[in-house]
């Protein structure tokens, strides 16, 4: 029996982890799969954390041990090398460890945790062979950051998202030869400074619209055949190109991990693979709340932990019993912004939305909607989907709003 | 001095060399890769077939339909997943509806269970075919299981008893001297026996030809699979195959032993007996066939893509001959060769019996502790052997729920794994949706402690697939 069970001591649960117990919980108990605290920060050994939320840069390890100091100085219950197994939606939780054994504990609120993973080469259905020398970029980030192994010496890395970008340039760092970061769709899916930084600075061609469209090698690859895509995203044959290369990374995407948030029946948005969740990151089911890249993934682990905030803050009230009166506002979108988070609301305050949008657009304006009524407008120069929007919405513009209905104009 | 080496550890060498250690008898079964299960017996449709599609009178008809009745025991004996589902062929014209008569015929005359269904039965039996789909014949007895599961437990159950395995062992050459078989490989051991069974898939006709034996030729035809997520594992409870025509038996949609869903294969016949690619035709072909049977397969869920061999026998039937006395092939065993594999082992014994008198061992073993039985176990269970054996408490593939004890257990248990895949097979670790992303690195360091070699030793599948290249620079 806990107060609060925190599933994952990443970033986002150690951070819910602080929140709720400086709001008076102090029964938390976080189950972390992994050796020590931290989450997938530990193997993030470059630099570029805590701009936003420290106002100062920080390696991935740094930025963690921020929040491992504190849950350690408060004394916050942790176990280790603990996998939960099952979460039921009376949140009874089941977990294994060597030490205990497949264990049970019921808890009065949970909060889930558990990151994401990343999209796999077998997803893709490239054709060719099945050699050794193909990783996803935070398999080889991990060999090589943690494990101190080289998975290989020439480099081919398909999908331009933020891991394969400084894998590009740590690779390039270990002294292997980066020959092409090549992206299937006509822009980047990272961040603006990763491709200046990690590609641009060491001469790392970023192949846009180009995907590898055959794989060869028996025993370890031997090399990429790479295309051209046209609009439809189809390789165009007469652009084929043979790269020799020993490693594929694969960048292509990561998927929050609700393996578990199913099992107690927590609803997920097919559009994010996270849970819905409402401004208190609280999920369909009472009692249960999701933050981080489980919810839906972040590009700055700033931003999750300002949601880890939230989610632990809201968890204690609701141990607490503390109950507001709730306005439900129901919030979508137009398809050019394909998500928001939350995608419930409550009058009673103010609430910050963050999004994506689907496509590269220029000079645009995103309105907010009620019916017909426009309820907020801002400009932007330029959105892209590698980089997560934020937008506030005061709750003096909400009133008596059932439902707000988020879009993008093109100016 | 062996009494009968058996060339290939595909199925039908697996289940061979298990029958056989049922006899007093010295045996041996070599494999010129670094693990068993590594032919067609790797990547095929994983059918337990009921044995209506052969033709009666062939071989492939008789032993398909009496494999498939001792398929229910011989796993149960070797632990592995068997799952009567149950078998559709769908039928979407007058054409087709002709040709699920004549199946019908063949399956009464082969003795199978089999009955011919109305468009509203069949979609009453399977909600999620499509519309399309007017006609069907069903085999209840239709079945799946896990092929190299199957070879990995026959394998291990035949060491338990007695026979030696040979790995690595390419076989380049067969001399026979007054009645002794010396089996010759790459390498330059050398294997002496009374008499040998050609089990060597899409190499069985080579190796027939190193005794002299010509009558035949193997074609390899490639055969690609799209394998999806366990969500997508149930929308189909049998197998659903298409009415066969004269572009192959098309495009099948099965749940697998696993809970995941398998489409495929695809039917080329190639030039490279070991050309295991994947194509963009193919995929096309998979993608649009299994969309043409059944709603809602999401490729999406996409998790691995891969490609089989099959050897193609040059008559048509299984090739179950014994060109010399003592020298037996078991070749062009092609589909229903998995469904007829234990009836294979049986009747090839029978050959032997001609010509070498056999006596039962009666100190023969037929159980082996389930690969799966620790996933299978209660929690109390578990938790005795986890208070045992605390590696049983920690989890290493987390898609799969693969505890480090299993994997471990694994790697020490014949026939011992010696890489990635190996420890794929056998437990399931990195099989799962996220294909290794998370738990290779922790299997490369079981590998290394558990084989005492360097990390950089450590291979995905054998020679030359090293996973790492070299330490970095500050290590």
């Amino acid at each position: 029996m806990a107060d609060l069970v925190i599933i994952g001591g990443g970033p986002a649960g150690m951070s819910a982890a602080v929140s709720a117990y400086k709001k008076g919980i102090k029964d938390i108990l976080i189950l972390e799969r992994d050796s020590s605290l931290g989450g997938i920060l530990k193997q993030c050994i470059h630099n570029g954390f805590g701009l936003h939320k420290f106002k100062e840069e920080l390696t991935g390890p740094e930025y963690a041990y921020k929040y491992e100091a504190q849950v350690k100085e408060l004394n916050i219950p942790y176990k280790l090398n603990t996998m939960v197994l099952d979460i039921t939606p009376d949140k009874v939780i089941t977990a294994t460890n060597e030490e205990e054994g497949i264990f049970q504990i019921k808890a009065k609120a949970i909060i889930l945790a558990m990151g994401c993973r990343e999209r796999s080469v077998g997803a893709l259905n490239i054709a060719g062979t099945r050699p050794a020398g193909i990783f996803s970029a935070g398999t080889a980030q991990k060999f090589v950051n943690l494990e101190g192994y080289m998975p290989g010496k020439e480099v081919v890395i398909l999908g331009s998202g933020d891991i394969g970008l400084i894998m590009a340039r740590r690779m390039t760092l270990e002294g292997a030869k980066v020959k092409a970061v090549c992206e299937l769709m006509p822009y980047s899916g990272g961040l603006a400074r990763n491709i200046e930084q990690c590609l641009n600075d060491f001469d790392i061609p970023l192949k846009l619209s180009h995907t590898v469209v055959e794989i060869h090698g028996k025993q370890r690859l031997t090399g990429v055949t790479i295309a051209k895509v046209d609009e439809n995203r189809r390789p165009i044959p007469e652009t084929k190109e043979f790269i020799p290369c020993d490693t594929l990374l694969l960048s292509v995407g990561l998927i929050p991990e609700n393996e578990l948030s199913k099992t107690a029946d927590v609803v997920l948005n097919p559009v994010t693979n996270g849970a819905f969740v409402d401004q208190d990151r609280q999920t369909n089911v009472e009692g249960i709340f999701a933050c981080g890249n489980v919810l839906h993934v972040h590009d700055l682990v700033d931003f999750v932990s300002e949601e880890a905030e939230i989610a632990g803050e809201s968890a204690a009230d609701y141990i607490n019993g503390v109950k507001e009166e709730k306005t439900d506002i129901s919030l979508s979108t137009d398809g050019k912004i394909r998500y928001t988070v939350p995608s419930k609301i409550t009058a009673k305050k103010d609430v910050k939305i963050y999004f994506r949008v689907a496509d590269v657009f220029k000079n645009v304006k995103i309105n907010v909607h009620s019916g017909d009524e426009l309820v907020f407008s801002k400009k932007a120069i330029k959105v892209a989907p590698g980089e997560m929007e934020c937008i506030t919405l005061k709750k003096e513009l909400l009133g008596n709003k059932s439902e707000l209905k988020f879009s993008l104009e093109v100016l | 001095m062996y009494d009968v080496v058996v060339i290939g550890a595909g199925c039908v060498g697996a289940m061979t060399v298990r029958e056989l250690t049922k006899y007093n008898l010295k045996v041996c079964i070599l494999e010129k890769e670094n693990d068993v299960s590594l032919g067609a017996t790797r990547a095929n449709s994983a059918i337990v077939h009921a044995g209506f599609d052969a033709e009666p009178g062939t071989l492939k008809a008789k032993l398909n339909v009496r494999g498939a009745n001792l398929f229910r025991t011989v796993t149960k004996e070797l632990g592995v997943k068997f799952i009567n589902n149950g078998s559709i062929v769908i039928g979407f014209n007058e054409k087709d509806k002709e040709h699920l008569e004549l199946l019908y015929d063949r399956g009464i005359k082969n003795g199978v269970e089999v009955k011919l269904l109305n468009e509203k039965e069949v979609h009453e039996l399977e909600p999620n075919l499509t519309k399309e789909v007017k006609y069907a014949l069903y085999a209840p007895y239709g079945a799946i299981t896990c092929p190299y599961e199957l070879t990995v437990a026959a394998v291990g159950n035949a060491m338990d008893n007695g026979a030696d395995l040979k790995l690595n062992f390419k076989v380049t050459d067969i001399k026979e001297d007054k009645g002794v078989y010396t089996v010759i490989s790459e390498d330059g051991r050398e294997v002496q026996s009374k008499a040998v069974i050609n089990a060597a898939g899409v190499y069985s006709d080579k190796i027939a030809s190193m005794v002299g034996d010509i009558s035949f030729t193997i074609i390899p035809r490639r055969g690609e699979y799209i394998l999806l997520d366990k969500v997508n594992g149930d929308i189909v409870k049998n197998t659903i195959f298409r009415t066969p025509s004269n572009m192959g038996k098309g495009i099948l949609v099965s749940p697998t032993v696993d809970g995941n869903l398998i489409t495929g294969p695809t039917s080329f016949n190639i030039e490279d007996k070991d050309d295991n690619s994947t194509t963009d035709e193919g995929f096309s072909l998979v993608i649009k066939q299994a969309q043409e049977n059944v709603n809602g397969v999401n490729y999406r869920n996409t998790i691995r893509s891969f490609c089989g061999v099959r050897a193609v026998g040059s008559t048509g039937d299984f090739i179950i001959t014994a060109p010399k006395k003592g020298f037996i092939n078991a070749a062009g065993i092609e589909s229903p060769g998995l469904s007829a594999s234990p009836a294979i082992a049986e009747y090839i014994v029978e050959m032997i019996k001609e010509f070498m008198p056999l006596t039962k061992n009666e100190a023969f073993n037929p159980i082996r502790k389930p690969m799966h039985y620790f996933k299978e176990a209660s929690i109390e269970e578990k938790n005795e052997i986890i208070k045992k054996d605390k590696s049983f408490g920690k989890i290493i593939c987390r898609c799969e729920t693969v505890t480090e004890g299993e994997i471990l257990e694994a790697i020490r248990t014949n026939p011992k794994p010696s890489d990635l895949d190996g420890v794929k097979r056998r437990t399931r670790a990195q099989m799962g949706r996220c294909q290794g992303g998370f738990c290779t690195p922790y299997i490369v360091n079981l590998l290394s402690r558990e084989l005492n070699i360097p990390v950089t030793e450590v291979t995905k599948s054998g020679k030359g697939s090293y996973v790492n290249i070299s330490k970095t620079k500050g290590e």
